[in-house]
């Protein structure tokens, strides 16, 4: 079964829920099928797969919920706050003192369109042609989205070790 | 703080997204500039601390796999058909001189054959598209560690310092929902790909190794070894084919 524990994963992390994750690699493995005549030559497979999930998350109740409370992080501006350097740590220093738990914490209160980017790039090792597919959006956001990203995961743990 | 030139480009680093030619004026760079060095540190420690916290964070249950498992039907033989109208004249054609070819060789026309025009497509696609190749190296010692944890096999590449073949990168494809490694050469003015699956029993009709075959106006090469199947795909020649053939072959043999 293709991509499947990837999937998974993946859905977990958007949903934060384990039933909820079933049932959306459940429902995006029966689209796939269903579509699979709509799958184009050229395009990648991995990139459409992630695509039908996350589209079936979008539209799910809860996918709906979080991206009604999300609007405002998902504005670029917001981002960019969530995303602005307070006082710069370097990785090195600031990983040291950051364990997993705190990574995963971290990268928890992101919001989903920043953390979708993280685990596609970071995790996935998507290229950014894939991610580009996946999320429907140019190469060019891709690349200022995940930046984005990133910066607001180096806050969110700056805050966490600064705070313990 | 890193240079304001390669601040922007440091992600794409880290990515493995620069262009060529950036990525040696960045090692250039890199070699004077100890913040840009201290930087591109951090970023790369960030990707790997993300990747162990978030990857395989949550692991389906046996049950639910199942579950999929039934839902999700093995792949028919022939659904890959559907892809190809778009590219209907030239396949139709290409498609008929195949049809002609696995006649006349007297092959059960199962699934060992469809595999082989499956391949042939895979390859022509990776030659018609601009990124043909996800890992962009013509280093071996690059390419191999690339794969790993993306397959569940190693994939052992030729060392090409003698011969006029030079790799171009890899990719991890997929045939009848499995992954494999898609690897791209480069021949002169022409390029080959070699494709490497975990084997599997409908492809016992293709044989444990043999001559390469003239498939649609590309030559192909198949053997399997140690429970992988190897393909060998290329327009040059037949001993083209062969030649590449046999240094994946002493590559593997070599491991």
């Amino acid at each position: 079964m293709p991509l499947f524990d990837s999937l998974y994963n993946f859905a977990c992390w958007l949903t934060r829920d384990r039933a909820e994750a079933e049932d959306l690699v459940q429902e995006s493995y029966a689209k796939a099928l269903a579509g699979f005549s709509s799958f184009e030559t050229g395009t990648n497979f991995r990139a459409w797969m992630f695509r039908i999930l996350r589209n079936t998350f979008l539209n799910s109740r809860s996918g709906l919920a979080a991206t009604r409370t999300i609007v405002l992080a998902d504005d670029e501006a917001a981002e960019a706050e969530l995303a602005q350097v307070t006082e710069e740590t370097p990785e090195t220093i600031l990983l040291e003192h950051a364990n997993q738990h705190a990574v995963r914490e971290a990268m928890e209160c992101l919001p989903i369109p920043l953390r979708e980017i993280l685990l596609f790039a970071d995790v996935e090792e998507l290229s950014y042609r894939e991610i580009a597919e996946a999320l429907a959006i140019p190469i060019g956001t891709v690349m200022s989205k995940l930046a984005r990203a990133r910066k607001a995961l180096r806050n969110q743990l700056q805050g966490k070790v600064m705070r313990t | 703080m890193a240079c304001e030139l390669w601040l922007d480009k440091l992600n794409a680093f880290v990515d493995g997204e620069l262009s060529a030619e950036a990525q040696r004026e960045l090692d250039v760079h890199l070699r004077t500039c100890t913040s840009c060095a201290a930087e591109i540190a951090g970023h790369a420690q960030l990707k790997s601390a993300v990747k162990r916290a978030a990857s395989r964070r949550y692991v389906p249950s046996a049950e639910f796999r199942r579950r999929i498992e039934s839902q999700v039907p093995p792949r028919k033989r022939g659904t890959r058909t559907r892809f190809a109208w778009t590219w209907a004249p030239a396949l139709g054609l290409a498609a008929a001189i195949l049809l002609a070819a696995v006649w006349l060789a007297r092959r059960p026309a199962g699934t060992g054959a469809a595999t082989i025009g499956e391949l042939v497509d895979m390859h022509a696609a990776a030659l018609a598209s601009a990124n043909p190749v996800d890992v962009i190296s013509t280093d071996q010692h690059t390419v191999k560690p690339w794969f790993e944890g993306k397959l569940p096999f190693a994939v052992d590449l030729p060392d090409l310092t003698k011969t006029e073949f030079t790799l171009l990168g890899g990719r991890v494809t997929y045939l009848g929902q499995s992954a494999g490694a898609g690897l791209l050469f480069q021949f002169r003015k022409h390029r080959l790909s070699a494709f490497v699956f975990q084997d599997r029993s409908e492809w016992r009709s293709l044989g444990a190794g043999s001559a390469p075959e003239r498939q649609a106006s590309f030559w192909v090469e198949t053997w399997s070894a140690a429970g992988l199947r190897y393909f060998v795909v290329g327009d040059t020649s037949g001993a083209n084919v062969a030649q590449l053939s046999n240094l994946m072959k002493s590559a593997a043999d070599a491991e």
